[in-house]
């Protein structure tokens, strides 16, 4: 009760609260978690499993992968932005709609982008670029993060988040693009322009186009290897912490007066 | 000394899982020498090549799971799923295929589930199904039977083990003898009447052009002398073979060019027999209720002859059997029988609030 008209009255005072906030310029939070959470403890493709849609849907070749992990980093970062600005401004009954239609409207700036710079990508990713729209970890990080912390860290978390989702997008990527064709980077230069037209590196010579790879089914199956390695990693990481940690004394304590001790 | 105590029953029955997979594998001999007989020895290499992968996988997967090796290695179902898998593949697969499928079978399809017991989907078919949407032309080129005329059969051992091993030297082209099936000529034809399609194609007539049947009919054999054993009940394969024999008389289309094929046509045809007495009796991944065993039998037939008709595929007890395998549970949760001194079967999934 006390604590509730403490927060009531503080509010009016809302400079003194900005003035906490530009002290430390990423609030509560330290830049590192952030980018620990976004890379790996809470990786938006591994742990959460949001955006699997166009994770498994396009993820069969490094050049798609690509450049779908960076349309979603540019969106969520964008849309992270604009929601922290105007936090302050959407009461909580329309704050969803608010949000879709800020995530919208940067889905479609991507999309037109990708239409004047990429062309040949834009067509092959298709229906997945407006999908974007649709990506749960956009919308769950507008609002569980960028709704209630300033720009600066809505940005930066929206950058890290897009970046882990984007890193596992490509190494997904480049997965079934090595075990579907036996080659990797292959057709850059639809993302990359001329410069990146040589890249292609053939790793197997006459390959037999392992299907199953290219084809939805087998992303499940390798997102599934993926999600496993990395809960072995974290536990081989549990295991290490565990043991560094002094052992704590089992049994009792009391000392034993009487009787035989055998 | 210590003698361990042991509580009753004290009978030791025959229906260890060592004992019926020995079973299973005596049954399948028949078809096994009917698929040699006319393909060559093909379908042998293939047989011998997949249990030694198998049993490879399986060794594999058990040592990383820290389980014991002699025990699981020595109860013969991966040699079931191996050999079930070699059947169904075409007689001249090239040796990587083989391999890709069996080890996708034994280590995704059932030791990642958990081992014996536990796999949701028949791995026999899991690895089948892997190899056919990956490799559709290897997987589709059978040879021509012997005994038709113009079609030179592959008879030699070391041609067959050349043409599965090209390393140690060249065998035949396959892709140059491969022939039709009789389900693939029947499903690929829209202009001829039955009687002209079967003047047409000398495989649908001779002695070897009813190689399938004869296949069929050993399976059908194997699968009677399981029966008879008791190593599954009736209900699942004649529930298939009864929905399959329905459906084909409701759209068989008679004689003119638009016919799917007589009744008998598809109850003898690719992988009917070995499918209903050999692959949707694996106890594990199909339901386990008397009736449950029907519907999911005549399930399977239905979508047998759903694919064969108007699907993509020529033959589909794979694809069918996969389907039912994921509805089994949901089978078996409305079919549970009346347990004594109730009154109504339990249904459906226990209620929860």
């Amino acid at each position: 009760m006390v604590e509730k008209t403490a927060e009531e009255t503080a509010e009016p005072i809302a400079p003194a609260g900005e003035a906490i906030e530009k002290k430390s310029l990423f609030g509560d939070q330290s830049a590192a978690k952030i980018a620990w959470d976004g890379l790996w403890k809470n990786n938006p493709a591994l742990v959460q499993l949001l955006g699997l849609c166009p994770l498994l849907g396009v993820s069969n070749s490094i050049v798609n992968a690509l450049g779908l992990g960076i349309a979603t980093m540019l969106v969520v970062m964008g849309s992270n932005i604009a929601v922290s600005l105007i936090r302050h401004q959407v009461t909580d009954a329309i704050r969803l709609p608010v949000f879709v239609m800020i995530i919208a409207s940067f889905t479609t700036c991507i999309e037109l982008l990708m239409q004047a710079y990429t062309y040949e990508l834009y067509k092959i990713l298709g229906i997945f670029i407006p999908l974007i729209v649709t990506n749960c970890i956009i919308l769950g990080r507008a609002d569980a993060y960028a709704s209630k912390h300033p720009v600066l860290p809505a940005a930066f978390d929206g950058f890290m988040m897009g970046f882990g989702f984007a890193l596992i997008l490509v190494l997904l990527g480049s997965i079934r693009e090595l075990i579907g064709q036996g080659t990797l980077f292959a057709s850059m230069d639809l993302l990359l322009g001329p410069v990146a037209e040589n890249w292609t590196i053939v790793v197997f010579q006459d390959y037999k186009q392992f299907l199953f790879a290219i084809l939805p089914p087998g992303a499940f199956v390798f997102m599934g290897f993926l999600i496993a390695i990395k809960n072995i990693i974290d536990k081989k990481i549990e295991e290490a912490r565990k043991a560094r940690e002094p052992a704590a004394q089992v049994g009792s304590k009391r000392v034993r007066v009487t009787g035989n001790i055998s | 000394m210590a003698l361990v105590r042991q509580t009753s029953p004290h009978a030791r029955g025959p229906n260890s899982t060592q004992q019926v997979m020995k079973l299973v594998l005596l049954a399948a001999m028949p078809g096994l020498a009917m698929q040699t007989i006319f393909f060559g020895w093909g379908t042998l290499i293939n047989v011998v090549w997949c249990v030694l992968i198998a049993l490879a996988s399986e060794a594999l997967i058990l040592k990383i799971r820290k389980r014991p090796l002699s025990f699981y290695l020595s109860d013969g179902t991966a040699m079931v799923t191996a050999l079930l898998l070699a059947l169904a593949l075409p007689p001249l697969v090239p040796w990587w295929l083989t391999m890709i499928g069996v080890s996708f079978a034994i280590i995704i399809g059932k030791q990642l589930y958990g081992g014996l017991g536990n796999n949701p989907f028949n791995p026999a078919m899991l690895g089948y199904v892997l190899l056919l949407i990956s490799f559709p032309a290897e997987m589709t080129q059978w040879l021509p039977p012997s005994g038709i005329e113009g079609h030179p059969p592959v008879n030699g051992f070391m041609e067959a083990l050349n043409s599965i091993f090209p390393l140690f030297g060249q065998g035949v082209n396959v892709d140059a003898i491969s022939m039709a099936t009789p389900l693939d000529i029947v499903r690929e034809n829209s202009s001829l009447t039955i009687n002209e399609l079967w003047a047409e194609n000398p495989v649908l007539q001779s002695f070897g052009g009813k190689s399938w049947i004869w296949i069929n009919v050993a399976y059908l054999a194997g699968g009677l002398f399981l029966l008879y054993r008791r190593v599954f009940t009736w209900h699942a394969p004649v529930g298939m073979l009864a929905a399959l024999f329905i459906m084909s008389t409701l759209f068989w289309g008679g004689t003119g060019s638009a016919s799917h094929g007589s009744p008998l046509f598809h109850l003898f045809s690719g992988a009917t027999m070995l499918g209903a007495f050999f692959i949707i009796t694996d106890p594990v991944s199909s339901a386990t209720s008397v009736r449950g065993r029907l519907i999911f039998g005549g399930c399977i037939g239905v979508l047998v002859y759903v694919i064969r008709a108007w699907g993509g595929y020529p033959d589909g007890v794979a694809f069918a059997t996969l389907l039912m395998n994921m509805a089994a549970p949901m089978i078996d949760y409305y079919t549970q029988p009346r347990t004594y001194g109730h009154d109504k079967p339990k249904k459906g999934l226990p209620k929860t609030d």
